[in-house]
């Protein structure tokens, strides 16, 4: 494997940037009071960044899942719950360009996204299925031309602020649970009734309410390839490399404020190693080997991703699950790291070294999609997959 | 016994799919017929015992698994190529 990383051209960082910089002034409002993070969001779209997945010849910007990811970095060291937001739009994003195959609704749908800044939904939770999103309760009901759906979805994040919900179900009323679809419904094609509050201890601002799901749409809208290949050949991948992206930049930011402290305090006492100083290169360590799993899942990703075979290998799924698991434990780690080194000033609120929003939202990581689970399915692939030891590939 | 006909009594056997399994095509698509991830694991070793081969890494994917047919056509190629060996 000979993969030349693309450097993120320094326009799309700027971009990136400049929204972070927006998000960042709003972050502790959002995670206080637990609302979405409108300044951020409206900084992003301001910045065409919503669309930039989008192919060219639509409008788009022809992005890498690499710059995407970069953007969810520089996002994440400015408010979780903004990159939060936006790496799940893109996931959504993603689905919708690689599997919606010639679809012209699609495809003008795309358009619009460009056009629009749209946000994009998703809601695979539904009580009754156990947490495992490749299983539905829910039927799509199709009549005609027409296609309705009622979901009990326990969690849709954003639900009420997005423009569109991508939404699963089974593909028809007598399909066993595993057999999927994934249909885009538009705003106005659907109501939310509010059943479930989101008052978290961290990504607050994500807003994930839950609600009962009431549909009606054209059948075009659903995507024409079953949700099992999109959520094995690009969900679960996009998902945890997107996320990953983003802890890696909650941790990042973590390890600056610590830095500032140490070097804050190395001024005042030239000549004295500060105490925080030997964890501060602890914690040093560790974020890299974050960045490290992340940047190999992606370069592992874009060189698989032309290619449905090796997207839905094993070797392939059991390197993204790692991925997963080992940023979110570690993001952890670090952050507590860090929370070491600020000492009393990093664990109250609105100082430069404050950690608890950090240590708060990045908890989360080891629980959208749980951690067990993932070590479950890993452990049963690991029961037929070989793994590869060579050190380059 | 063919075969696809030993791959389809080990799906009858492990597939746990929610259908009867008479009622699946040779290339009837497994997965749209409730085939989880995790049963195509317990298919995958039960057929490793049962002809006594091992899937090579390259064959580890959902194509492999898509239907009756498939399988038995993978367990023919790696069959084939151990004989050869």
């Amino acid at each position: 494997m000979n993969i030349v990383t693309k450097a993120v051209p320094a326009d799309l960082s700027d971009r990136a940037r400049r929204a972070a910089k927006v998000a960042g002034e709003f972050a502790d409002a959002v995670d206080r009071e637990g609302r979405f993070p409108r300044e951020g969001m409206d900084a992003l779209k301001g910045e065409r960044l919503m669309s930039i997945q989008v192919p060219g010849e639509l409008g788009g910007e022809d992005a890498s899942m690499q710059e995407i990811a970069e953007v969810c970095a520089i996002l994440g060291q400015a408010c979780a719950s903004t990159a939060m937001t936006y790496a799940m739009h893109q996931i959504q994003v993603a689905s919708i360009v690689g599997y919606s195959g010639d679809s012209a609704w699609h495809a003008d749908f795309l358009r619009r996204l460009c056009d629009e800044q749209v946000l994009i939904a998703s809601a695979t939770s539904e009580a009754g299925i156990g947490g495992n999103l490749r299983n539905s309760v829910c039927a799509i009901e199709v009549g005609g031309d027409t296609v309705r759906l009622e979901k009990d979805a326990t969690v849709i994040s954003y639900g009420e602020m997005a423009d569109a919900i991508l939404i699963t179900s089974r593909a028809h009323k007598d399909a066993p649970p595993s057999d999927q679809v994934s249909t885009l419904f538009l705003k106005g094609q659907y109501t939310l009734e509010h059943t479930r509050d989101w008052d978290t201890l961290g990504m607050r601002g994500t807003c994930s309410d839950g609600y009962i799901f009431r549909g009606e749409a054209p059948k075009e809208q659903t995507l024409p390839r079953p949700f099992a290949e999109i959520a094995a050949e690009s969900m679960l991948a996009v998902s945890h490399l997107l996320w990953g992206a983003l802890w890696y930049g909650i941790a990042a930011d973590a390890v600056n404020r610590a830095q500032s402290f140490v070097r804050a305090a190395a001024r005042r006492q030239p000549g004295s190693t500060p105490p925080g100083a030997l964890r501060l290169a602890e914690a040093s360590s560790l974020l890299q080997q974050v960045k490290g799993n992340v940047v190999a899942g992606l370069r592992q990703f874009e060189a698989a991703k032309a290619d449905p075979d090796r997207l839905s290998a094993m070797s392939f799924a059991v390197a993204m699950n790692n991925v997963k698991v080992g940023t979110s434990q570690t993001i952890l780690t670090i952050i507590n790291h860090c929370m070491l080194i600020n000492g009393i000033i990093g664990y109250k609120n609105g100082t430069p070294y404050s950690l608890g929003r950090h240590l708060r939202d990045a908890h989360s990581a080891q629980l959208m999609i749980s951690n067990d689970r993932i070590l479950g399915n890993t452990s049963t692939m690991l029961l037929v997959h070989k793994q590869d030891t060579s050190l380059i590939g | 016994m063919s075969t696809a006909e030993t791959v389809r009594e080990i799906v009858a056997k492990h597939g746990k799919l929610p259908v009867d399994v008479g009622s699946i095509a040779d290339d009837g698509d497994l997965y749209s017929a409730g085939l989880s991830s995790f049963a195509s694991v317990q298919l995958m070793l039960a057929i490793e015992e049962e002809f006594d081969i091992e899937f090579p890494e390259t064959m580890l994917n959902r194509g492999t698994f898509a239907s009756i047919s498939a399988i038995a056509k993978a367990v023919d190629t790696i069959c084939a190529e151990q004989q050869a060996a």
